[in-house]
């Protein structure tokens, strides 16, 4: 791996070089890519899709990739990665390179499963990656960033499931940033073939509380006939990451994706989400739960994209706002022509802890079929005087009927992690980020 | 004097609207007194004002619990000092099991570096949901969320047993029960008479008090206590109808 600024045609030349080994479409795609970020401008305030975000002050060229790092930090993110205690197949990755990995069990790999990093998968599984690689594209604002990610990304979590089989554990990817100024471009792609289902995890740390550092990650999952997809990302970079990240998902016959994001770190951190129900029966439900403190701003833009009938798509963004936080929600549901009989919910709820905390709802809807049910709203507000005067009566202490209430506003979300250990880990994390 | 609530000479307004009108009554600890009285008369103002809610001004006038003045003091003190209102429209409380909700509860009332028994604490738990009725996947469910009527006043009379109070304050328990339930809850309070525990059952209608049956009825008007007898004044009144009260009151 070359070691260098991000911005700079050197590196992209001398990463190229490194990357030989793969397959010509991919390089391709990388150069093309590598050329779009250069030629896109930086997202600027008044652009509609940037609506409401501050502005993007920072210098890609502030970022590099970095070497590979020494064994005793290796040592201590693998130690660190533990949001599951049991032996679960897992893929650590250390700014950019995988530096640990506890592969599948013997009987999944007998299946045909895949779990691998990134690169390995370029090499071994090219032509399956061809289908699905830098294909489901997402236009909600982040272009320049997603151009950049395929143009340099060589890590994160390749999953892929065969036909007809049931990955019943999680399976887990860690992104590390361990040093300053580091750019990290984690890629994740998900492909459950017919009637498959696995759930996938991933988790973004920084090792250092304070060092700056700089992700891009993008993501695409692909849920074939009646297959079932769960992917769960926690992004808990340290607050001074500067973090994107833009994941596209297309959803087919019948099948069922369910994506869940909890967010904590970050300086700023822009979230885009993009689903595509693209044929009939498919079921989609986007779950986010944020919790800002400090100057963090947190912005999430989603797309909900019915183009067959009788399709579902329930998202749900719940944002908890202290201090001088900022968030931003932005949502569309778009219902094609064709689209008939779609159920399509989108709610955003946002609770304000502080009266100098900010929090931007622009939900949308643009609706072409006649015959759906559809629904969007937001909600901000603070904590219900009456049931904290319900719950004060009980005895409980001010400071503490007013936490529980808050964890009770998060409980929606993380009860949807369905594995005992890692719910608790997550609540943990989640609360320990609070302080009335 | 102590071991009794002593409300004395109260007048409350809400907006500027008196609401409660020199109101004065007493609950000794070992009766059940019954507070009967047409809608708007200030039932629920009462109540509300004994537990702490803010948005009523007290004006004038006393509530002692135990001798000791609660006017000016937190909900949650109050709580802690021993009065429970079981309140007519429980609230839901998304994401906050009935079993932590007592749990914290019942741990605020502990010294501070105290341990707190789990196991005794879910065994108790149990013992009084089988008392109610209470299906013990209820414990997992968050507060009154998408509970009945019935549910969510069982659940009023779950966290009364648990928090063992000197006083209940029940308002108007019994609306939107049907029979059974009416019963279920009831018996409940019932099994918690005893000679250390005052109650104030706060009702509508006469017949609750075919239930629990009280050692004093009063009856309210404009206010304040306009009557007061034992469980037979709930009868006539049942029988006579309030405007009988108010007729009377137009004659005096």
């Amino acid at each position: 791996m070359p070691i260098g600024p991000i911005g700079d045609n050197g590196l992209f030349d001398q990463f190229i070089a490194s990357h030989s080994g793969e397959n010509a479409w991919i390089e391709k795609r990388r150069k093309a890519a590598w050329n779009q970020f250069h030629e896109l401008p930086m997202p600027r305030k008044k652009d509609e899709s940037w609506r409401f975000a501050s502005r993007l002050a920072f210098e890609f060229n502030d970022f590099k990739l970095v070497e590979q790092p020494d064994a005793t930090t290796i040592g201590k993110v693998v130690e660190r990665s533990n949001l599951n205690s049991s032996a679960l197949a897992r893929l650590v990755f250390a700014d950019n390179y995988l530096v640990h990995e506890d592969p599948l069990s013997m009987d999944l790999q007998t299946k045909g499963v895949v779990f691998e990093s990134f690169d390995q998968a370029v090499q071994k599984h090219g032509g399956l990656l061809e289908q699905y690689l830098f294909r489901e594209e997402a236009h909600l604002g982040s272009e320049k960033f997603v151009a950049l990610n395929t143009a340099l990304s060589n890590c994160g979590g390749v999953v892929y499931v065969p036909k007809g089989v049931v990955v019943d554990q999680p399976l887990l990817v860690y992104h590390w940033a361990t040093k300053e100024n580091v750019a990290v471009f984690p890629h994740t792609l998900i492909i459950a073939e017919e009637g498959a289902s696995v759930n996938v995890i991933d988790v973004y740390q920084s090792l250092d509380s304070d060092a700056p550092a700089f992700c891009a990650a993008s993501g695409n999952i692909y849920a074939e006939a009646n297959a079932q997809v769960m992917r769960k990302c926690v992004q808990n970079w340290n607050q001074s990451t500067i973090s994107f990240q833009n994941d596209a998902t297309a959803v087919k016959k019948d099948g069922v994706t369910k994506t869940l994001a909890v967010n904590l770190g970050s300086k700023r951190a822009r979230f885009e989400n993009q689903v595509r129900m693209a044929e009939p029966g498919s079921h989609a439900t986007l779950y986010s739960l944020t919790v800002a403190q400090g100057d963090q701003e947190f912005d999430q833009r989603t797309y909900q994209s019915h183009d067959a009938p009788n399709a579902v798509s329930d998202l749900l963004y719940k944002n908890a706002l202290l201090d001088n936080s900022r968030t931003i929600f932005s949502g569309m549901i778009n219902v094609a022509k064709d689209a008939q009989h779609t159920d399509a919910y989108q709610t955003n709820r946002n609770l304000l802890l502080s009266p100098e905390a900010d929090a931007n709802s622009l939900p949308g809807l643009e609706i072409q079929a006649n015959d759906v049910k559809c629904s969007h709203g937001a909600t901000t507000g603070q904590l219900d005087p009456d049931e904290l005067f319900y719950m004060m009566q009980r005895g409980i202490h001010k400071r503490t009927a007013q936490q529980l209430m808050v964890f009770g506003f998060f409980e929606e979300v993380i009860e949807k992690f369905d594995n005992e250990e890692i719910k608790n880990n997550v609540r943990e994390l989640v609360q320990s980020k609070f302080h009335l | 004097m102590s071991n009794q609530i002593e409300i004395k000479n109260l007048n409350v307004s809400i907006a500027d609207k008196p609401i409660l009108k020199d109101f004065s009554l007493e609950l000794p600890r070992g009766e059940v007194h019954a507070l009967m009285g047409p809608n708007g008369t200030g039932k629920s103002t009462l109540a509300k004002v004994i537990a702490g809610h803010e948005d009523y001004e007290v004006e004038s006038g006393e509530i002692l619990v135990d001798g000791t003045n609660i006017l000016g003091m937190e909900p949650d003190e109050i709580g802690r000092l021993g009065v429970f209102l079981a309140f007519q429209y429980p609230m839901e409380i998304p994401g906050v099991t009935i079993a932590n909700f007592i749990r914290a509860a019942l741990q605020a009332r502990q010294e501070e570096g105290e341990n707190f028994d789990a196991p005794a604490y879910y065994r108790e738990l149990y013992d009084k949901m089988d008392l109610l009725k209470m299906d013990r996947k209820f414990t997992s469910r968050s507060i009154n969320e998408g509970f009945s009527g019935g549910e969510k006043k069982r659940c009023e009379i779950l966290q009364m047993a648990m928090l063992n109070p000197t006083y209940g304050i029940m308002d108007e328990t019994d609306s939107g029960l049907d029979i059974d339930a009416l019963k279920i809850v009831s018996n409940g309070v019932n099994l918690m008479r005893n000679e250390n525990r005052g109650i104030l059952v706060i009702t509508h209608y006469q017949r609750l008090l075919d239930y629990i049956i009280p050692d004093k009825v009063h009856v309210m008007w404009d206010g304040k206590i306009v009557k007061t007898g034992d469980k037979e004044l709930a009868k006539e009144l049942e029988a006579k109808g309030y405007n009988w009260v108010k007729n009377e009151l137009a004659v005096a």
